[in-house]
């Protein structure tokens, strides 16, 4: 069937988008877009060893992932800022991930497909691992969307009320992980931060809610999964980078000049 | 029982002792302000309350099934997180939206439901902290340096909001507060903290005294009350203690 790859890659798109949508809210909220970016970049070292091991690229992308994250975490505010923390971890990973891959047969061509993404090539179970994990990390974020916000919104706060923002911040980092390993057939590693910033940045003029904007969020990645890979397929562009020009260019437009300008 | 009792809490951040062999009760009820200078470890004390902190040494007991109304200082909303003022009433209780009206009425800011938190002036923003920590009927009341930035009629109509909220719920307030020698009048007891207990006692009560008159003006009500410091002894300069190693 000439349609079932689109299927398939508009699926997985779509699963990725809402994953993606309420994490990416906190993401923004919190400032931890660079923190997503390194989280990401790691994820290529993960790739390498799974390669080399022959064992799942997603559970091998998801521990290193959750690993970066967790040292990161650990290591803040110790000696360094959490930016050069980041700086040094992330992009160690990413040049010894690289490195990594070289040494393996073969797989240049496949380098490229992780880096990038290679959402045309999504089987059917790489859709079902997309779709758990998607799902997994919906689930998450639903059940603990009170604590969450909470203690993004106030550390002291959140222990006033019984909570511990620091359970919390590891659900965040959990999330993050997992995101990022379903997110590396869709768009690659590269730009799995973009699939969590720009959909919630573009949702943040029009909400009014922390929720609204949140739902706007998955809409408006959704519409970018779909829209990206019809103009990535008309138009014979990289599908993965097609779908974040879309989103993109759905953010630009939403957000109102007062909004994007500085403050006065 | 108390609904808070501390006993022999020290805290210390790294080699820096903040805390030490510090002790304090709060009954039903009670208003109890806490004043010191700051560096003086007023915020690390409340932090350990809440179990922001872990103390390093001894004991902080809460009464079971304690509800904690806690205001902070200031809260920092991102300009990127929309939250009208009607969700943020709904934090961390999911209250029917007629008590978060209500709740506000009593505030004296029946009008801003819908709006968002971060168009907020600072003295509407501070009466919707504090029914926020009410709305759950709590019973202890936790204010961090509240009257911080607040001009002195600002802090005396505070004070008189609080007095009357105990007054309506008999709920117990611990408050701390840099200003070391201008207290709510309404303070039971009176506790100056500097790493440790340097003195206690209750606040002067001085409405009547006509220089105080002049000093506090007519328009606060009695709301501001004097506290003598009676200090048995003399802090070393540097005052923290070092750890050595």
């Amino acid at each position: 069937m000439l349609d079932d790859f689109m299927t398939r890659a508009t699926l997985a798109g779509i699963g990725v988008a809402f994953a993606a949508a309420p994490l990416g809210c906190f993401v923004v909220w919190r400032r931890m877009a660079y923190f997503g970016d390194a989280t990401a970049h790691a994820a290529i070292l993960g790739v390498a060893m799974s390669l080399a091991m022959e064992t799942s690229i997603f559970a091998g992308a998801m521990a290193t992932a959750l690993l970066m994250a967790l040292t990161v975490t650990r290591l803040a505010g110790r000696n360094y800022a959490m930016d050069t923390i980041l700086g040094v971890w992330a992009h160690s990973a990413l040049a010894f991930g690289l490195v990594a891959v070289s040494f393996l047969s073969g797989v240049r061509l496949d380098l490229m497909a992780y880096l990038f993404g290679d959402i045309l090539a999504v089987s059917w179970s790489d859709l079902l691992v997309i779709w758990v994990g998607a799902a997994l990390v919906l689930a998450l974020m639903a059940w603990r969307w009170p604590a969450l916000l909470t203690s993004t919104l106030s550390e002291e706060l959140a222990y006033a009320s019984g909570l511990n923002p620091r359970r919390e911040h590891l659900i965040l980092t959990v999330s993050l992980a997992i995101t990022v390993a379903v997110a590396i057939k869709v768009v690659g590693v590269l730009l799995i931060a973009a699939m969590l910033i720009i959909p919630a940045a573009a949702a943040r003029a029009p909400a009014r809610t922390p929720e609204a904007m949140a739902v706007i969020a998955a809409v408006i990645g959704g519409i970018s999964a779909v829209a990206g890979l019809q103009s990535a397929y008309l138009l014979d562009t990289p599908a993965g980078p097609s779908i974040v020009c879309v989103a993109a260019v759905i953010c630009a437009v939403m957000t109102p000049a007062k909004l994007a300008g500085s403050k006065d | 029982m108390s609904l808070i009792s501390v006993q022999n809490l020290s805290v210390a951040y790294g080699a820096n002792l903040v805390l030490r062999n510090v002790a304090l009760t709060l009954e039903p009820g009670e208003i109890v302000t806490i004043v010191g200078p700051n560096g003086s470890g007023k915020t690390s004390l409340l932090r350990a309350i809440i179990g922001a902190t872990s103390p390093s040494r001894g004991m902080i007991a809460l009464k079971p099934g304690l509800r904690i109304g806690y205001v902070p200082q200031r809260l920092h909303i991102d300009q990127t997180l929309p939250i009208t003022v009607e969700r943020f009433m709904r934090l961390t209780d999911n209250v029917p939206g007629a008590t978060c009206r209500t709740v506000l009425e009593a505030a004296g800011v029946p009008d801003l439901l819908g709006r968002q938190m971060s168009q907020l002036s600072g003295g509407q923003f501070q009466r919707v902290m504090l029914a926020r920590a009410l709305i759950n009927q709590p019973d202890v009341l936790l204010l961090d340096e509240v009257t911080r930035g607040l001009d002195q009629p600002g802090v005396a109509a505070f004070y008189q909001r609080i007095k009357a909220m105990r007054r309506d719920t008999g709920c117990a307030v611990l408050m701390i507060s840099h200003e070391l020698h201008v207290v709510m009048s309404a303070s039971d007891r009176v506790i100056c903290l500097n790493g440790h207990v340097c003195c206690e006692g209750t606040p002067a009560v001085v409405t009547s005294a006509p220089e105080y008159r002049a000093l506090f003006g007519t328009g606060t009500s009695g709301a501001l009350a004097l506290y003598r410091h009676n200090h048995d002894h003399e802090h070393d300069p540097p005052h923290r203690t070092k750890a050595t190693g």
